[in-house]
């Protein structure tokens, strides 16, 4: 599966595309060489703005109005797809090019069943109908592993989960047998359990169909998983490929290494090491710099970046462009910073510095019956969003709770913060009892919770100027006058990197990562005993990610507040919390030190995202432990233990009707399973481990 | 690490101020074809309004015999009526009687109908549930029944056509701004705002209210062009406003029997109505891109 000397089944030469701009055309993709032959797959990685869909469409020729290429030439198997006709595209896409897109709700029609949705292409393209039609999409569905074909067939859209609708996408991308696979970020919103699942049926499937493929991510982690190659872009241009292992091993890129190092890995926390972030911003499409685009962010520029870079190729099958490629190479040069070695923290929390503590909350949603269901007197059904939840955390801590979609994480902050009433249970804020609706709360408890939210588009008002928004909290919160607070507005806006102009602007004139800094500066405005960030930096590319994650941690212990972090992602849990919670359906599956999380044992959940992570290290070792994909409804009453229907390690009758004991080992991690300890510990040799290789 | 120059001079500029703002959308009313003859009509019909006593060279009611039935002439340049009055001064002074009846009616709905909505649609439950079923049941009957079983019991008088206007539009503005309460108050701004300890009136006029004005722009702007084309109707069916009122429904109801004589009388007061109409709704249309109202 080596590319080089085969001709490649897809030839870009210095593809530019633009976007019209009222009356100029603007360069998104310039000047981009790509080739990807059969069975080999290509990675498309850059964060938004970056130009990589762009590209993609611009390959496949499927721009938007407003859109055109402006300069190269695009070779499919040898055709030259920019001479093509609109009317001869439309035979190349769906037959010689498969698409697989991002949202697969948007993606099928909903009033459709899959199974014709799948049908329609087979008769278009492969010229079957009726019985072989059928037949045909029987297969496909077989194909992409789906267990009962002839149900899911029949199914509408809404009736499968995302992972399902996302297979058959896939099968549906794979029913014409194309030559080049096009797959735009098709994990991106799904659940890592999920994810990992669709990643290995895509990765097997591109190998038994000897197809070429690009995928498009954000995602290096992603990335390392699927790819064999990997092309990294940046505003607009592409900036290093190489293959897999050795762009993980050498980047050549400072900007590559930059996305390398602003993601914590698996295991890294923020006592071992501080995140470094890329400064600065994405130029925009207008006005891109005239030398290296990376040079105004680049750590390691010198006077030669001001010139356009060429690409330069160090290695058969690597290019990078920038000049001072050898240097890296040779380690001469060092393109990432040496980091901030970390304020250790006290590590023992006492019990008596308790800032929150919940007893067995719960809430639980009751779901309308219809007008039958009531007159039938049939029981109202309840989701049960949190199911009794025990948790305390003390001053200065940081306490992360991980857990997925649908987990209950996000309902148990905002019963926390009143914004839902819990049905159930007792919470205590600072050892003082917490009334549950917000109303009831006295302003005192309002100042010492505030809450960090996860979309950075909706956390400020539009409307309301930075300044305007920051000023809020500092008059009625803490109560000072306008001008007092005009000062100390300027004090929060340098607390977060930001300057003091930013007070006059709207938040649509912000990047998202700005933005998530003026939410951060408003929720320390009172400086607050508590605070919970539900996903703060979910929502961010990875560039900014890292700056952000770096700015929480710093603003805490200045703050010497408590942070109650959520997240999907276990990475960035671990790497910043003390403690973490494992969170499934509303219940508390795991509760461990921060260090001890990647150590056996581990519960059966744990253990499965774990090994569902995707790393973005190609040595990495990890368990190969594969969920199915569905969830239990949310109305079905469980017994038992509630992730006895996914499980792996299941015992059977006793997971299923006996609700399972706290286990606790020597180093205080709890984990709610029947599975005792020892044979947790003696069957789960590992389920994520180091590369041989430790960062520095 | 060196600095980024030139990344960020586009955000330099600052919040503009609120008089601005107005005068940035008159003039971006004006980019489009459409919006920008709207909004010219509607701009000539209130300078006339305003000016109109200074223009005009007859008053309303003055009666010139022998001047009646005429056809438009330099002295009469919309001619004159079975009455002998100038029909272009009549044409005039209607145009400052209705946009003001029409205008104070609207002005009067949209608030009371924005206040109601936004805190409606904030608190929900049962108080929403009570206002928008009793707006649902005034809803029900069609608008020009309601104002006459109303103007029937308030007997007919300008004060009478104001509430009819108010009854008539405040439950559809209500609507309209709850719906769009209904989009924003779960909002995380909102939430914040709550969590910060925010007065109700902060809330829902800090916070709220200003994503509701696109909408609420466009919305008045329709309802302005339906108030006047109720008050129009209302003359002509003889409950509005009285003779010797120079309502422009009036004037038509007035001359009518006459259309073979003189039908310049009825014409000009029929192309007023429609003019004002069609330019206020192309003003309103030009909004609703403008704002980007239910595009979203």
């Amino acid at each position: 599966m080596h590319p080089g000397s085969e001709i490649p089944i897809l030839n870009v030469e210095n593809l530019t595309v633009a976007y019209q701009h009222g009356e100029t055309w603007q360069n998104a993709v310039r000047d981009v060489s790509l080739r990807i032959s059969s069975g080999e797959t290509l990675g498309l990685v850059g964060e938004s703005g970056s130009g990589k869909t762009t590209l993609l469409y611009g390959i496949m020729r499927y721009l938007p109005a407003g859109g055109r290429l402006r300069g190269g030439t695009i070779e499919l198997a040898g055709q030259d797809l920019s001479a093509l006709s609109d009317a001869e595209m439309r035979h190349v896409w769906g037959k010689q090019i498969g698409m697989v897109p991002q949202n697969p709700q948007t993606s099928l029609n909903p009033t459709i069943q899959v199974g014709e949705q799948i049908a329609e292409t087979v008769r278009h393209h492969l010229s079957l109908d009726g019985p072989a039609a059928w037949r045909r999409v029987i297969e496909l569905l077989e194909m992409v592993h789906i267990n009962d074909p002839h149900r899911v067939s029949k199914s509408y859209p809404h009736q499968i989960s995302g992972g399902m609708q996302q297979r058959i996408l896939i099968a549906m991308a794979l029913s014409t047998e194309p030559i080049l696979l096009v797959l735009d970020e098709p994990t991106t919103n799904l659940d890592v359990t999920t994810q990992a699942e669709i990643l290995d049926l895509i990765g097997e499937q591109i190998q038994v169909h000897k197809t070429a493929a690009i995928y498009v991510t954000h995602n290096l982690g992603v990335a390392a998983n699927i790819c064999d190659r990997i092309a990294v872009m940046y505003a607009g241009e592409l900036v290093e490929e190489a293959p897999t292992s050795g762009l993980f091993e050498k980047p050549l890129h400072p900007y590559t290494q930059g996305l390398l190092d602003s993601v914590p890995r698996l295991g890294e926390t923020k006592s071992s090491l501080r995140l470094r972030a890329i400064e600065g911003q994405i130029p925009p499409i207008d006005e891109h710099p005239p030398g290296c685009v990376f040079a105004p962010r680049c750590p390691i520029a010198i006077e030669i970046c001001k010139q356009h870079t060429p690409l330069y190729v160090p290695d058969t099958g690597r290019r990078t462009r920038c000049h001072r490629w050898e240097e890296l190479m040779l380690e001469e040069v060092f393109a990432r910073q040496k980091p901030a070695p970390k304020i250790q923290q006290q590590d023992e929390f006492a019990e008596e510095d308790q800032t929150l503590k919940l007893e067995n909350i719960s809430v639980h949603f009751p779901v309308k019956r219809s007008l039958r269901e009531a007159l039938s007197r049939s029981p109202t059904k309840t989701v049960k969003a949190v199911d009794g939840v025990n948790m305390q955390m003390s001053k200065r801590e940081t306490l992360g709770l991980v857990g997925e979609s649908g987990s209950g994480k996000t309902t148990l902050a905002r019963a926390v913060m009143g914004l839902v009433e819990k049905t159930g249970g007792k919470m205590e804020l600072l050892g003082i009892s917490l009334p549950s609706r917000l109303s009831e709360r006295h302003l005192d408890t309002l100042r010492s919770l505030q809450m960090v939210f996860q979309d950075s588009d909706g956390a400020l008002n539009p409307y309301l100027s930075i300044g305007e928004s920051l000023r809020r909290p500092l008059i009625s919160l803490v109560g000072i006058n306008r001008a007092q607070a005009d000062a100390e507005v300027d004090k929060l806006l340098n607390a977060v990197h930001l300057r003091s102009s930013f007070a006059q602007r709207l938040p649509g004139q912000l990047s998202g990562g700005e933005k998530q800094r003026v939410a951060i500066a408003r929720a320390f405005a009172s400086n607050p005993d508590l605070l919970i960030c539900d996903e703060p930096v979910s929502s961010l590319d990875v560039s900014v990610q890292a700056s952000i994650l770096n700015l929480l941690n710093d603003l805490q212990l200045e703050n010497h507040s408590s942070l109650l972090f959520i997240s999907h992602d276990l990475a960035v849990v671990g790497y910043l919390a003390d403690f973490i919670f494992v969170m499934y359906l509303g219940q508390i599956m795991q509760e461990a030190q921060a260090v001890d999380l990647f150590d056996s044992p581990y519960h059966p959940y744990t253990e499965a995202l774990l090994s569902a992570i995707p790393v973005a290290d190609p040595q990495a070792l990890q368990d190969f432990i594969r969920l199915e994909d569905a969830l239990p409804n949310p109305t079905d009453e469980l017994t038992g233990c509630p992730y006895h229907t996914r499980c792996q390690r299941t015992l059977g009758n006793i997971c299923e009707q006996e609700t399972p004991p706290w286990q606790e080992d020597e180093n205080g991690k709890r984990i709610y399973c029947h599975i005792p300890l020892e044979e947790l510990r003696a069957a789960q040799k590992r389920a994520f481990a180091q590369p041989r290789s430790e960062r520095e | 690490m060196p600095s980024v120059p030139h990344t960020q001079t586009k955000q330099e500029n600052a919040a503009p101020s609120r008089g601005w703002r107005f005068f940035r959308v008159i003039r971006r009313l004006y980019a489009r074809p459409a919006s920008a003859l709207g909004t010219s009509i509607f701009i000539i019909f209130l300078f006339l309004a305003i000016i109109g006593p200074l223009v005009t060279p007859y008053t309303t009611t003055e009666q010139i015999y022998s001047d009646a039935f005429q056809s438009p002439s330099s002295a009469h340049w919309f001619g004159t009526d079975n009455l002998g009055r100038d029909v272009f001064s009549r044409v005039i002074a209607g145009a400052r009687e209705i946009l003001v009846l029409a205008g104070l009616g609207t002005l009067i709905s949209v608030v009371t109908g924005t206040i109601i909505g936004l805190l409606s649609g904030y608190r929900g439950g049962w108080f929403d549930e009570l206002i928008m079923r009793f707006f649902d049941s005034l809803l029900a009957l069609p608008a020009m029944l309601l104002a006459l079983l109303l103007l029937g019991t308030l007997g007919p008088s300008t004060n009478s056509i104001l509430i009819v206007i108010v009854v008539v539009y405040t439950p559809i503005v209500a609507r309209v701004t709850r719906s769009v309460v209904l989009e924003v108050k779960n909002k995380a701004y909102v939430e914040a705002a709550r969590l910060q300890g925010e007065s109700l009136p902060h809330i829902v006029f800090g916070e709220i209210l200003p994503p509701v004005l696109p909408t609420l722009a466009v919305e008045s702007a329709l309802r302005f062009s339906y108030a006047i084309f109720l008050v129009a109707s209302l003359g002509f069916l003889g409950v509005g406003v009285q003779p010797p009122n120079p309502n422009w429904g009036l004037m038509v109801k007035e001359t009518r029997n006459y259309v073979s004589q003189m039908p310049w009388a009825l014409y000009f007061p029929v192309i007023a109505i429609s003019l004002t109409v069609i330019g206020i709704n192309l003003m309103a249309d030009g909004l609703k891109e403008l704002f980007g109202v239910g595009t979203q």
